[in-house]
């Protein structure tokens, strides 16, 4: 090129992440599941966020959604049932410099996981976790999950469910030092895309919960909901899921809510009038982080640390 | 006050030249209490300063299951054994040489257990005999007559008496006393004694250092004054700088000395205190401990340490172990280097929490569902349980998987002097690579001949990939074909096959061939080697091989069992005795470890075990071994 050398490079490329870094392998979702909206949702969000897909860790448990990172060209952690909470904060504890997104369901998160909610959003690590909710389980071939409506009918209570279903967004308000609390639904992506953005910038665990159609065993569930958008109420605040005024204008039911407000939160969570709250429930910025503890003495050297255990060996000395 | 029912050695005042004084090369003492009386701190600070003065010393805690058991009961019998003798002690020996006991319902534990023999010397608190309930006094009279009756030694003591001179509360005081008495007989340096009490009891404040050094100094001089006993233990001094522990102090050590990031954790006996010892100690060293919600987010929590670079481990017992086994196959199945220290007990379920067994061994090697081949050793000594987490780390990551170390809980609250380690830097774990990863080498490049493979790290640009637990190739994709299935299950076998190629063959106790060969693992080696020590000096033909490594399992065993005519395990651990009922050659269910030899060798190996809830002495491995020897002729 005229007037620069043949060699010249910059001395500094900046480097761009675009979609496809993020990538991985081809989704083996059913068509129509509300997982590929997530996926896409979650892709945008490491794009728009600029996220280095080498820093980035999708974690999972076992069940359909479990199958996220395989779908992510990050690097990813496809684990047991119910427990990708603890390897997250596993993960956390001495890897301040990474993002880290846990992927679960509502049989992952909700059954066999549920000592491991509870606790880690105690522990309030800063670790994304999108609840993926389609009130079923799914890979395992239609069962009734801790969110299956009572009287809803499946494989495994062919006559209707008898329990009560979980509502993990009260459940999680009521646990102590919980800091972000959220619920979004897969069919309104520019919801979906502000609240996953939401969550990731949140420093703690951001709890985001995410009605999720199953096409195959539950089509019929949330259906009506995202015909009628009267079955759902749009939480808004300045602190809280920033939606264009456009896609806000949609929502005939709105409420104005304060995140800092836990009281309140817990109030529209737990109505029983069969409309689905979306936005945010509740955030604490200042909670306590356990990754501030976990992370202690990490730059520590080797003459340090041999120095520490001479001084404890010696405490045992004849 | 009624007059004891019995003649008993009272005690008189005694001047130099009435001394009865005995040299000896080695001798067993113990201290019993009620829960909560505090015999084990005697103990331990009795075995301490005898280490400290060059003894060598194993001690072994005599511990009941609940914190504060019923007052003057057998079941709530809390205590220590040491073992001190001229040269280093391996094991805690038969049957005691002097015996403290609180009161004379603790010491029915120790009969019972088959602690203590005719001669026995024992030195008896003697309050019960004027106590406010007749029956207190009268179980007291009745078990001084039985004690007589069984040939021991008894000694009345006024411990409480001369303990109220010094504190108001006798109950925390007659363990400093009864430690002044032990050091007054066996000469102790009441110096040394001085500083292990300033050591224990600073923190809790000035007062109870100066009433605990009051005590032990009553009881130093009352013993003076009214005992003749004296017993020298004579010290063969080595020039090496010693260190004197206990086991789980030593796993606890040796996860520092390794460089660990996280031990991950979750309470169970007898393991939990190798934690509560690294907690107060591990932060100066840059780690953490982490206590989990429970025994499978423990494990769970430090595979992630793990997966992301850094260097973790979980330490447990049996229960916990059996929750966690979902997640060593994951360890397995995806290559994550984890070190899991676990702390046997007996079993199964619940089974004893706080006494030994060695009854893990096959959960270890078969818990996993599937094929999941892990390396396992098993520490012998104190000194081992430090060393084998260092060596366990390094091999975790060289081997890319899970590599489990057992100890027990003998060896767990046991003390023994060991040689100081020099702490060197390789141990560490080196920093996490962050350097970028060539994307064209997959995350499993398994070499085609060891199935050996580096990892890529999160946060290595162009190394990105996701473990997974479900079959997987190279590229760790998910496998629909049969063929990555075989051959990755070949690649994380082989490894094992590699590492015994590198292990030595091990090295034999005793003859070089002969009649009978013992085999054992664990704690057991210094009994089991006091016992074929004993039979070789009838002339025995016998030998002992202790192993280390269970999988893979040291080289060149077949021909080691060549040499010998009869091939025996010695295990603390459950095994079917031949012509019970039902019993059968076809029916019979063997130790743990005769079931690995007898798989591994084609050998019929055959095994003695016993599951007392305590270590098997030397005594009873040896009469075991007479036994089997005569039948053989």
């Amino acid at each position: 090129m005229y007037g620069l050398k043949k060699d010249w490079v910059m001395e500094k490329r900046p480097r761009v992440c675009v979609l496809e870094d993020y990538v991985g392998s081809e989704a083996r979702w059913c068509p129509g599941c509300g997982d590929h909206a997530v996926l896409s949702s979650v892709q945008r969000v490491a794009r728009d966020l600029q996220l280095p897909p080498e820093k980035t860790v999708i974690v999972s448990g076992i069940g359909c959604s479990s199958r996220f990172p395989h779908y992510m060209k990050t690097y990813g952690f496809h684990g047991l049932h119910g427990r990708a909470l603890p390897v997250a904060c596993g993960i956390r504890s001495r890897r301040p410099d990474l993002d880290i997104i846990v992927v679960t369901g509502d049989g992952d998160c909700c059954a066999i996981g549920t000592a491991h909610w509870i606790h880690a959003i105690r522990y309030n690590m800063n670790i994304t976790v999108l609840l993926l909710d389609n009130n079923i389980y799914g890979l395992t071939k239609a069962q009734t999950s801790p969110t299956t409506k009572r009287t809803e009918r499946s494989n495994t209570h062919p006559r209707g469910s008898f329990f009560v279903s979980l509502n993990p967004i009260s459940v999680t308000l009521g646990i102590d030092n919980a800091s972000f609390v959220a619920q979004t639904v897969d069919w309104n992506p520019p919801h979906l895309y502000e609240t996953i953005k939401a969550a990731h910038e949140h420093k703690g665990t951001s709890f985001v919960r995410i009605l999720q159609r199953c096409p195959h065993y539950t089509s019929h569930i949330f259906a009506e909901a995202q015909r009628d958008s009267s079955l759902m109420l749009l939480m808004r605040h300045p602190e809280g899921i920033n939606v264009p005024d456009a896609v806000a204008k949609t929502f005939k039911n709105q409420v104005e809510h304060d995140p800092s407000n836990l009281n309140e939160g817990r109030e529209i969570a737990s109505q029983s009038n069969g409309v689905y709250p979306i936005g945010l429930f509740y955030k604490n910025p200042q909670a306590e982080r356990y990754d501030d503890f976990t992370s202690y003495g990490l730059e520590m050297g080797p003459s340090a640390e041999i120095e520490a255990v001479n001084e404890a060996l010696d405490r045992f000395m004849v | 006050m009624k007059q004891p029912a019995i003649e008993t050695t009272t005690p008189s005042t005694t001047d130099s030249a009435k001394l009865n004084r005995r040299t000896v090369q080695q001798h067993i003492v113990e201290v019993v209490s009620d829960s909560g009386e505090g015999a084990q701190t005697c103990g331990q600070m009795f075995g301490t300063v005898s280490a400290k003065m060059g003894n060598g010393i194993w001690t072994v805690e005599i511990i009941p299951a609940e914190i504060e058991p019923p007052r003057r009961s057998s079941a709530g019998a809390s205590g220590n054994r040491i073992r001190l003798g001229s040269n280093p002690v391996t094991n805690a020996g038969d049957t005691a040489d002097v015996v403290i006991a609180f009161n004379e319902q603790v010491l029915y534990s120790r009969i019972d257990g088959g602690a203590l023999k005719p001669g026995t010397l024992v030195f008896l608190e003697s309050v019960w005999a004027e106590d406010p309930q007749e029956e207190v006094r009268n179980a007291y009279q009745e078990a001084l007559a039985d004690f007589k009756k069984r040939e021991f030694e008894v000694i009345e003591v006024p411990m409480e008496k001369e303990c109220l001179k010094h504190t108001e509360d006798p109950r925390r005081g007659k363990n400093m006393w009864a430690l002044g008495l032990l050091c007054a007989i066996y000469e102790r340096d009441l110096e040394l004694v001085h500083g292990e009490i300033v050591k224990k009891f600073t923190r809790k404040g000035k007062s109870v250092v100066n009433t605990n050094l009051a005590l032990v100094d009553a009881g130093f001089n009352w013993a003076k004054e009214n005992l003749s006993y004296r017993f020298e233990v004579p010290v063969v001094g080595t020039p090496e700088p010693m260190v004197v522990m206990n086991g789980n102090q030593a796993v606890g050590l040796g996860a520092m000395a390794s460089g660990m990031d996280v031990c991950s954790m979750y309470p169970i006996t007898p393991a939990t205190s190798a934690s509560h010892y690294l907690a107060s100690v591990f932060h100066k060293a840059g780690g953490v401990v982490h206590q989990a919600e429970d025994e499978i987010a423990a494990v769970g929590f430090a595979l992630g340490a793990s997966y992301a670079g850094k260097t973790a481990c979980t330490i447990t017992s049996g229960p916990g172990l059996a929750l966690k086994s979902e997640f060593l196959g994951l360890a397995v199945m995806a290559e994550i280097p984890l070190v899991v220290v676990v702390v046997q007990r007996g079993g199964p379920s619940t089974g004893l929490p706080t006494k030994i067994e060695q009854g893990d061994l096959l959960a270890t090697l078969y818990g996993s569902p599937g094929d999941s081949p892990k390396i396992i050793l098993a520490a012998a000594t104190i000194d081992e349980c430090f060393h084998f987490v260092i060596t366990a780390r390094k091999l975790a990551e060289q081997f890319r998987g899970p590599v489990i170390v057992l100890t027990d809980a003998n060896l767990a609250t046991g003390q023994q002097p060991f040689k100081r380690p020099v702490i060197r830097e390789e141990w560490l774990a080196p920093p996490i690579d962050q350097s970028q990863w060539d994307s064209t080498v997959p995350p499993f490049d398994w070499d085609p001949e060891t199935g050996i493979s580096r990892r890529p790290i999160p946060g290595q640009r162009g190394g990105e990939y996701v473990l997974t637990g479900l079959a997987h190739g190279e590229e760790s994709r998910v496998a629909y074909e049969s063929g990555i299935n075989q051959r990755a299950m070949a690649m994380r076998s082989r490894k094992l096959a590699v590492l015994q190629n590198s292990l030595k063959q091990p090295k034999l106790h005793g003859a070089s061939e002969g009649d009978l060969l013992v085999v054992s693992w664990g704690s057991t080696l210094g009994a089991v080697e006091e016992a074929i020590d004993r039979v070789r000096e009838d002339g025995g033909k016998v030998a002992s091989l202790h192993l280390r490594f269970l999988s893979p399992l040291e080289p060149g065993l077949k021909e080691i069992f060549g040499r010998f005519k009869k091939i025996m395990t010695v295990e603390i651990n459950y095994s079917d005795e031949e012509g019970e009922p039902y019993i059968t050659p076809t029916t019979r269910r063997y130790a743990q470890l005769a079931r690995i030899l007898r798989d591994h060798t084609l050998v019929d190996v055959d095994c003695w075990s016993r599951v007392p809830g305590s270590p098997i002495p030397p005594g009873a491995i040896e009469a075991e071994l007479r036994k089997r020897l005569n039948t053989e002729n």
